[in-house]
């Protein structure tokens, strides 16, 4: 298979206008006639779904929450990225698209970046426009944070609650469109098959979650908005539900799943404190700006942080990124705080922890400025630790975050499925092997708001709408197979819970595919995943029947669906030679600890094809041209 | 710590529901009340019975998913914290503690502790939004907000839309919920132009949705998991008011 990423011809900045030429358009009138399914409704899905909707589409949304007001979108914290220059310190799309393909460590494709990039700026004038309350100066103009990676201001922001009011922003877009009948919303409904017909995608099955009834929905398209896939660690600072079921299985019906093991594991999370825990909470990287990063020199040094004078304390990435220092990229951080506590220097219980450190921001600033910034922050912090970060440091430990692996599309967003589009979280195309703080939130909103809407027109004008309707035999056959998977969850009965499960791979997972991988590690879960696997076939237990609201019924199909995926993630983390991004394999790094890339062997996508159950996926490449760029080593000292 | 629940469980929204009581042992304060509920969870499948079904998933108390009456108090007994926040470290070993659903005559129950609460996605679709539609905006700066304003707009639209509020209402009413989204839009320049007919429309939705009106108990103010202020229900009342009388 040939993998072509359909990236436009000629000069960089003239790529998407370009494209947007080339493509065909459905005309108003016959847009009504076309029915196209979006599946999820965080940042990505619902800004796509309610511009498809404004647009004339008949669009049909589904989400596995009561509302698509929870889509984990709303938990980003932080900011928004946009190249808008408002703070005059020397931004620029340029710079922005430069920033991204650097912190993304040369993974990523220009021309898709360089688009991103360029609609960043339209993102903020759309969600003023919606009435997003963003921080505002005392002129009333939009006011600027910094962030990781970035030597500008150009991180726009609400409070600590940017995610959310992006997401009220396009939901109350999406509800408008419902109310006016373009859109349909299916809530607490899960996807569970996506259904082809002679290789495009047409459509969808379904449970519903208070019944447990399967249906199906056909449609002359498909949009995957369903987010990532760090909850195969178990612990991750996703949502409970978060998973990768609908990707996964849009995968076992033949799209390619390019770089899996790309995961982020984020610096600034509130460390583990036990074997009950269900999840791990994001303090936001915004904190950074504010906050230093530090351990005891000495090893096990017990005292209190207060009570380590200045020379005794190591702000280490002050100390080894003087350029950027406690605000380098999320992967360099995350890897030096490991690097601390393995040496043995790591605070609070169990020694997997650094201190965040305000106490000097708090001298320059005053207690009152710190908690107009961060104070929902601080709040968050208190609640899970009982500890008052004003008046001594945070504790942080890295924990995984965001996966910038995901379904493969080209620069359409495209899956290698035609009439399979994939958006936000959920495809791979942006971030390369490590993105940068608040750039998930740009990208899923310009897949949804300002890509979407011209790539998916090109596909569907060269179709005839309706063609295809939910009782041709692929969609019985559909249906079938996701009762009979559902039933033989329910027929096993044996002894170990669905969560069980779920904290025994996501230990195995954050063991041996986790920060810091070797060759050993990876072959070790290449292993144990299979046999973890057959267990769970064998032994899991849930109880109550398919026809009814069953949360471990539908726990139980996402922990199997990550039972196959991990394995995917190691095979890929094996077969990259290479440390880059989030990717580092402690056997390729340089004398400096640094990430060592190769690309002469591995400048390219991998792409990862199903074959069938038990049989290994067969690897396709698409290579990475860099024309623009030159490829350098990613220095932020 | 060992604690004592006394949980509703309730199969379908046309059983009749009970307090069934449960012991939660080997609890650690760190936990917060949903993995206490986890474990006591485990503990039911691995003796072949149905766990307690709730609704949550962020866990973060940011998404509004979980919501549940801890000893007769929406989202539990603590000022400002969702029940994914709410950790054991507030109770004592051997407390009783009771577990209810949202009661609220527009949120029926589904199962156990879940509710439906689509009746506030209607309000919102009846006009909770600015009429915008994607792309032909004006740059960002170009609508200037006074900083006062930004702040209590945004002040407003931190509601997680949990519902805590309705369930505290002994009127059952979704004021203070509609009232946020009203405030917030309002305040903003960009929402004024539709302010007359969104204040109508969202209070007349909340009315045919089933929710009661405000009677001034101030009881939602109390249950916010995100302090969402009473005041945005005058202003309401003065949108409200302003919109009639032009």
């Amino acid at each position: 298979m040939v993998l072509d990423g359909k990236t436009p011809s000629g000069p960089l900045h003239e790529k998407w206008d370009k494209r947007k030429q080339e493509m065909k358009l459905v005309s108003p009138a016959n847009k009504r006639k076309y029915r196209i399914i979006v599946v999820g409704t965080g940042l990505a899905g619902a800004s796509a779904a309610a511009t498809l909707g404004e647009l004339g589409y008949n669009v049909e949304a589904f989400c596995f929450q009561d509302t698509p007001r929870r889509g984990h979108s709303i938990a980003a914290q932080g900011g928004i990225n946009a190249a808008k220059n408002y703070p005059s310190d020397g931004d620029s799309i340029e710079r922005l698209f430069m920033d991204t393909i650097k912190g993304g460590d040369f993974r990523a494709r220009e021309a898709n970046v360089y688009r991103l990039a360029s609609v960043s700026g339209n993102i903020i004038d759309q969600a003023v426009a919606q009435g997003v309350p963003f921080a505002r100066d005392y002129a009333g103009y939009l006011d600027n944070r910094s962030f990781g990676g970035a030597q500008v201001s150009r991180t726009f922001y609400a409070r600590g609650q940017t995610g959310q009011q992006l997401l009220l922003g396009a939901y109350g877009s999406l509800m408008r469109q419902i109310r006016a009948g373009s859109v349909r919303l299916h809530p607490r409904t899960e996807m569970l098959d996506l259904v082809t017909v002679n290789g495009e995608a047409k459509g969808i099955t379904v449970r519903d979650l208070v019944t447990g009834e399967v249906s199906s929905y056909a449609a002359d398209a498909v949009c995957l908005a369903t987010g990532g896939y760090t909850n195969v660690f178990n612990l991750s600072t996703n949502a409970a539900g978060s998973n990768v079921t609908a990707a996964y299985r849009a995968y076992k019906k033949g799209a390619l799943f390019a770089n899996p093991c790309f995961t982020q594991i984020h610096p600034t999370c509130i460390p583990v404190t036990g074997e009950h825990q269900s999840k791990l909470t994001l303090m936001s990287e915004s904190l950074r700006n504010d906050g230093r990063v530090w351990v005891p020199k000495n090893k096990d040094d017990k005292r209190k942080a207060s009570d380590i004078p200045e020379p005794e304390r190591d702000y280490f990435l002050e100390r080894k990124y003087p350029a950027f220092g406690n605000l380098a990229p999320r992967d360099i951080a995350s890897r030096a705080a490991k690097e601390v506590c393995d040496e043995g220097r790591g605070v609070g219980p169990g020694g997997r922890g650094v201190y965040l450190d305000f106490a000097n921001a708090i001298d320059r600033l005053g207690e009152g400025t710190i908690r107009e910034r961060y104070g929902n922050l601080f709040e968050m912090y208190e609640q899970i630790t009982a500890e008052n970060a004003y008046h001594q440091p945070m504790r942080i430990y890295p924990a995984p975050h965001y996966t910038m692996g995901g379904l493969w599309v080209d620069y359409n967003l495209e899956s290698t499925i035609p009439g399979l589009f994939v958006l936000g979280e959920a495809n791979f195309s942006d971030h390369g092997a490590n993105r940068l703080g608040a750039s998930a939130l740009m990208q899923g909103l310009a897949d949804g708001y300002f890509i979407i809407s011209y790539t998916i027109a090109n596909y569907l004008a060269r179709t005839t709408p309706g063609a295809v309707t939910s009782d041709h035999a692929e969609f019985l056959k559909s249906r079938e197979d996701v009762a009979c998977f559902t039933g033989k969850l329910l027929a096993i009965n044996g002894k170990r819970t669905v969560n069980d499960f779920h904290r025994e791979l996501g230990r195995l997972m954050w063991e041996n595919v986790g920060m810091a991988r070797s060759e050993a590690s990876l072959k070790s879960a290449l292993s144990l995943i299979p046999r973890l696997r057959a267990e769970f076939w064998e032994n899991v237990k849930v109880t109550g029947t398919g026809s009814e609201l069953n949360q471990q019924l539908e726990k139980a199909g996402r922990v199997a669906d990550f039972l196959e995926f991990g394995e995917l993630m190691a095979a890929d983390a094996l077969h990259r030679n290479e440390s880059c991004g989030g990717h580092f394999r402690v056997e390729y790094e340089m004398p400096d600890g640094e990430a060592k890339r190769d690309d002469e062997n591995f400048c390219y996508v991998a792409a990862w094809e199903y074959k069938g159950a038990d049989k290994a996926p067969e690897l396709h490449k698409e290579p990475l041209a860099f024309e623009n760029v030159k490829l350098a080593v990613r220095s932020y000292k | 710590m060992n604690l004592t629940l006394y949980v509703w469980r309730q199969k379908g929204p046309k059983d009749a529901g009970r307090l069934v009581r449960y012991e939660a042992k080997d609890i650690t304060p760190d936990m917060s009340f949903l993995e206490m509920l986890d474990v006591v969870n485990e503990g039911l499948v691995r003796n072949s019975d149905d766990p307690i079904a709730f609704d949550h998933d962020c866990r973060e108390g940011i998404c509004g998913m979980c919501a549940l009456v801890i000893n007769g108090i929406p989202q539990g007994p603590q000022k400002k914290t969702t029940i994914c926040q709410l950790h054991m470290r507030h109770f004592k070993n051997g407390d009783t503690i009771y577990v209810e659903p949202l009661r609220a005559r527009a949120f029926p129950v589904i199962r156990d502790l879940v509710v439906d609460r689509g009746s506030l996605d209607r309000i919102i679709q009846s006009g909770g939004y600015i009429s915008t539609h994607t792309g032909g905006v004006p740059d960002g700066n170009a609508i200037l907000v006074p900083k006062n304003d930004a702040d209590k707009a945004m002040d407003a639209a931190e509601c997680i839309g949990c519902g805590a509020c309705v369930a505290a209402c002994p009127n059952g009413s979704a004021m203070l919920f509609t009232a946020a989204k009203v405030t917030q839009l309002a305040t903003l320049p960009q929402g004024r132009t539709e302010a007359a007919r969104r204040v109508c429309v969202m209070t007349e939705e909340m009315l045919s949705q089933g929710f009661g009106n405000c009677g001034n108990h101030y009881e939602c103010q109390a249950a916010c998991p995100k302090g969402i202020k009473v005041q945005f229900i005058a202003k309401l009342n003065r949108e409200f008011i302003k919109a009639k009388l032009t």
